[in-house]
């Protein structure tokens, strides 16, 4: 049997990373929740916000647990499936990968430690200052990992010599064209992501009339950064990327907006179902010059389409519109539920309306949804190209690594991802059933 | 004078070898915890590292990381080569990581036993593959002068990378039983005592035949060992070290016994990496196919930015890390906030 290994490849490193992406988002968007409410507990000297430290501290260290374990397996990922890849890329990829584990992942693990250990053993500020250093590791980890992705996407400070990309320019290699912007709406998505998490344990608390008090403040502080943080992320943060993208990567853009024939004045597509061969959309709602205004300020923008393109190097076309479309469409809802939550609160009607608690509860994992989305439609939009522009998917893996293999691992971790997923969301719905008390009860005891 | 390219070499040496002490004595005492008697010695265990476990294990993928960075020939060589091996330790050290944090959440025996087992075979498994790695590539792997891998996963489980595993073992298991003896009390501690004497005898004859078995089949290494000066204080050291630890142990004195394990660690990474140099993959088919830090490197610029980036912040990494194990130091106490 011939096994493809270049598609079961791109099969795998889909699977690990986006299962890895679960948890980032969770814990960085946690991680600077509880910087919040920990400065709270300790200046205004308020118990309750303690307590949101305490119970969102726990789950918080479970999240993080399976980030770290699914992290490990991507630190070398790319040198057991993409061996091509890494020697092309190695002068400029690594140097990310390095300053991750330098500047990033040692501040958090390191500070984390202290964080959930040592709220007995030292101040208050500095038990505060190590949730700080957390949060900042995280988010500092994004900001590496997302260089090396950007570079991939927007190739930028190298030349190409000796069969590979070699350095030129650090801080043009660091700062390409899309980092900037990928990076704010990434870490943007996980603050939404950490506030619907907040929010949605809280509203659970809430409806099951429990530690009622520590649930208002959690619920209130969620709602305010949530409602924040999910309107930058349409404007100006979203706006701006998908602006870079169409001047960037072009067919990208082409095929996410459904943009199939350059036209002038084209139209913003709401809704449609995307065909393949011939590129083509079916049941389609949109409104005419919008897409023109707003990648290029002007109704009357003249827009390649996905047939300028050769044939050969346009991306998968439904799964490109389909994930933006849905990524899109949730950050709607998102500003949406955290808008009327806010308007809730301001009339002190939240805490009564159980209908929207509920939804709030049933919220939790779409911010997580949308982020896997987002990845999907960058990525795989990205394709044919490893390298956008420089080296095309099917040269990039590794040539002694046998179908075989790779088949083995997608099933070997498949099982495993399965497993601990399974576990994480069984503990982690354990662990909220008990609510903050538990915490209160052990304390006591102590 | 040393070029960047042998300051790299340093450095990876130096991450690797940093992994090798730091989260060395956490897989110890993951292993040592398969041999304890009651629940309270358990999470005593799993206590004494939760806090620094997993800032330990980012020595290894920020050497990763520096790996792919200064050498990517090797990264990509390397991990595709040995491609199954490392899935196993992939395997463990998720489970491991995980076991941790989940073995307290559930109040059954049952659901404990499993993750008391996850979490010391996830410790004994990369304790021991980790010497297996480093026995293939000190005895040299087979790449043709295309620099493409050209054995296979069994090929990979030779007699000496074997020996040169379980050798890894009982050292990695003799620094946990001497961290153990520094957090623990009572008759706990009286049985790390017993562990680090017999793992040490262990040691030692292990080392011994090691040392014989390296001399028939990487005598390469020797050669080019002696040529240097600084294998010959590593040479000192080594057996001083050694021979410390029990005399240390038997003192009581468990930080300088676990320095000197530490500098017995220290050593003989120091030791093997001075009969590699400047080869980082040597080629058992033929010496000079080997990957060296020449042929397998970054480019200049590449190497100068990540040597800023290290100076820049391995010393503020070392300041906190240190810091942190200052607040933890002392017995371990079981609290409100341990793990369960
Ligand atoms: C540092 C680099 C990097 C980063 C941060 C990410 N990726 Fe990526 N991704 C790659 C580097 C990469 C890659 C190595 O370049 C792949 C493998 C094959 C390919 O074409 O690109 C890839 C492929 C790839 C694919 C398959 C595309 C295809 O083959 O059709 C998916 C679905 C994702 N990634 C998803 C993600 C998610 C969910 C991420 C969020 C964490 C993510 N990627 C971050
Ligand atoms: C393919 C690329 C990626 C690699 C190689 C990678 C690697 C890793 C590794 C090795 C860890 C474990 C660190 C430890 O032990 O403390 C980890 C955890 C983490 N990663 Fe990733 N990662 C990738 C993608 C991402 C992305 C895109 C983000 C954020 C935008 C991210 C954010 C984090 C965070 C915040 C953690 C801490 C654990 C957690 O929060 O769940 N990672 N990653
Ligand atoms: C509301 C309007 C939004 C717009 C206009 C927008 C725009 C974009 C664009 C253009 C990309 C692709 C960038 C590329 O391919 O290079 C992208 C990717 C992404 N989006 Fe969105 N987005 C929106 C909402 C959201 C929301 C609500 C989330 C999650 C909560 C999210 C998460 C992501 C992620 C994780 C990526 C992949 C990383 C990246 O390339 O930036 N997005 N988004």
């Amino acid at each position: 049997m011939d096994l493809d290994v270049v598609l079961l490849s791109r099969l795998q490193f889909a699977m690990t990373v986006g299962f890895h992406f679960i948890f980032p988002p969770i814990s960085i968007g946690l991680a600077w929740l509880l910087v919040i409410a920990e400065f709270l507990g300790w200046q205004k000297g308020d118990e309750d916000y303690v307590r949101i430290g305490k119970f969102f501290g726990k789950l918080f260290s479970l999240t993080f647990a399976v980030g770290v374990a699914t992290g490990i397996v991507m630190e070398f990922q790319f040198g057991m499936n993409w061996a091509e890849y890494s020697k092309f890329v190695g002068d400029i990829f690594g140097a990310p990968l390095a300053a991750e584990g330098v500047f990033a992942f040692f501040l958090e693990s390191s500070f984390l430690g202290l964080y959930l250990f040592g709220r007995n053993r030292v101040s208050k500020g500095v038990h505060w200052f190590s949730a700080l250093m957390v949060a900042v590791g995280a988010t500092t980890s994004a900001f590496w990992i997302i260089v090396a992705n950007s570079w991939q996407q927007t190739p930028a400070g190298y030349v190409v010599r000796n069969g590979r990309a070699e350095l030129t320019s650090f801080s043009e290699a660091v700062f390409n064209p899309s980092t900037l912007l990928r990076f704010f709406h990434t870490v943007d998505a996980a603050l939404i992501t950490g506030a619907f998490f907040m929010a949605g344990v809280a509203a659970y608390l809430l409806l099951k009339n429990r530690e009622v008090p520590v649930a208002k403040k959690a619920m209130k502080l969620a709602v305010i950064f949530g409602l924040i943080v999910s309107l930058l992320e349409l404007f100006p943060i979203g706006h701006e990327h998908a602006r870079q993208v169409a001047h960037t990567q072009p067919e990208k853009f082409a095929a996410f907006e459904g943009l199939y024939i350059s036209q002038s004045g084209a139209p913003l597509v709401l809704f449609a179902f995307p065909q393949e061969r011939p590129p083509d959309l079916k049941a389609t709602v949109e409104i005419p010059g919008l897409l023109s205004w707003l990648a290029f300020g002007d109704v009357n923008a003249r827009i390649q389409g996905i047939d300028e393109f050769p044939a050969d190097e346009i991306p998968p076309l439904f799964l490109t519109f389909v994930s933006f479309h849905n990524m899109a469409a949730l950050g709607i809802y998102f500003i949406l539920i955290m808008a009327w939550g806010a308007v809730q609160l301001v009339r002190n009607k939240l805490w009564g309306s159980k209908k929207l608690l509920r939804l709030f509860v049933w919220s939790i994992p779409l911010p997580v949804i949308a982020c896997q989305f987002g990845w999907i439609a960058a990525e795989v939009g990205r394709q044919p190209w490893i390298v956008y522009g420089l080296l095309k998917t099917r040269d990039a893996y590794s040539f002694t690594v046998t179908g075989g293999e790779v088949l083995f691992s997608i099933v070997l971790f498949s099982l495993i991802y399965l497993l601990l997923g399974s576990l994480y969301l069984f503990l982690l719905v354990r662990e909220i059933k008990h609510g903050p008390q538990t915490i209160r009860a052990e304390g006591v005891s102590a | 004078m040393m070029d960047l390219n042998a300051i790299w070499f340093l450095l990876v040496g130096v991450l690797i070898t940093g992994y090798a002490v730091l989260d060395g004595f956490d897989l110890g005492v993951g292993v040592l915890h398969l041999f304890t008697r009651s629940e309270t010695e358990r999470r005593i265990h799993i206590n004494a590292i939760g806090p620094v476990w997993d800032g330990n294990e980012v020595w290894l993928l920020t050497g990763g990381g520096a790996l792919f960075a200064a050498f990517p020939m090797v990264y990509a060589t390397i991990f595709s080569s040995f491609y199954l091996a490392l899935m196993l330790v992939l395997t463990a050290l998720i489970f491991r990581a995980v076991a941790m944090e989940f073995r307290g959440k559930l109040d059954s025996p049952g659901w404990r036993r499993l993750w008391d087992w996850s979490f010391g075979l996830g410790s004994l498994l990369p304790a021991i593959l980790f010497g297996v790695a480093v026995g293939n590539i000190l005895r040299g792997i087979p790449i043709d002068k295309d620099k493409v891998f050209t054995g296979s996963f069994i090929g990979l489980l030779n007699p000496y990378a074997i020996l040169i595993g379980l050798l890894s073992f009982v050292l990695f298991t003799m620094h946990g039983a001497i961290y153990m003896s520094l957090k623990t009390d009572g008759a706990l501690r009286e049985r790390m005592r017993k562990w680090v004497f017999g793992t040490w005898m262990a040691f030692v004859i292990l080392y011994l035949i090691s040392t014989l078995a390296t001399f028939f089949v990487a005598r390469y290494l020797f050669e080019s060992a002696l040529e240097r000066p600084v294998t010959w204080i590593l040479f000192l050291l080594l057996p001083a070290a050694v021979l410390y630890i029990p005399v240390a142990t038997k003192g009581e004195k468990y930080v300088r016994a676990f320095l000197a394990s530490s500098a017995t660690i220290v050593s003989i990474i120091g030791l093997a990496a001075a009969g590699m140099f400047p080869r980082l993959v040597p080629s058992i088919t033929d010496l000079n196919y080997s990957l060296t830090i020449y042929n397998a490197s970054s480019t200049p610029r590449t190497l100068t930015v990540m040597l800023i980036v290290a100076l820049l912040g391995m010393p503020i990494v070392i300041a906190y890390t240190a810091y942190i194990y200052r607040v933890f130091k002392g017995k371990v106490v079981l609290g409100e906030e341990s793990y369960h």
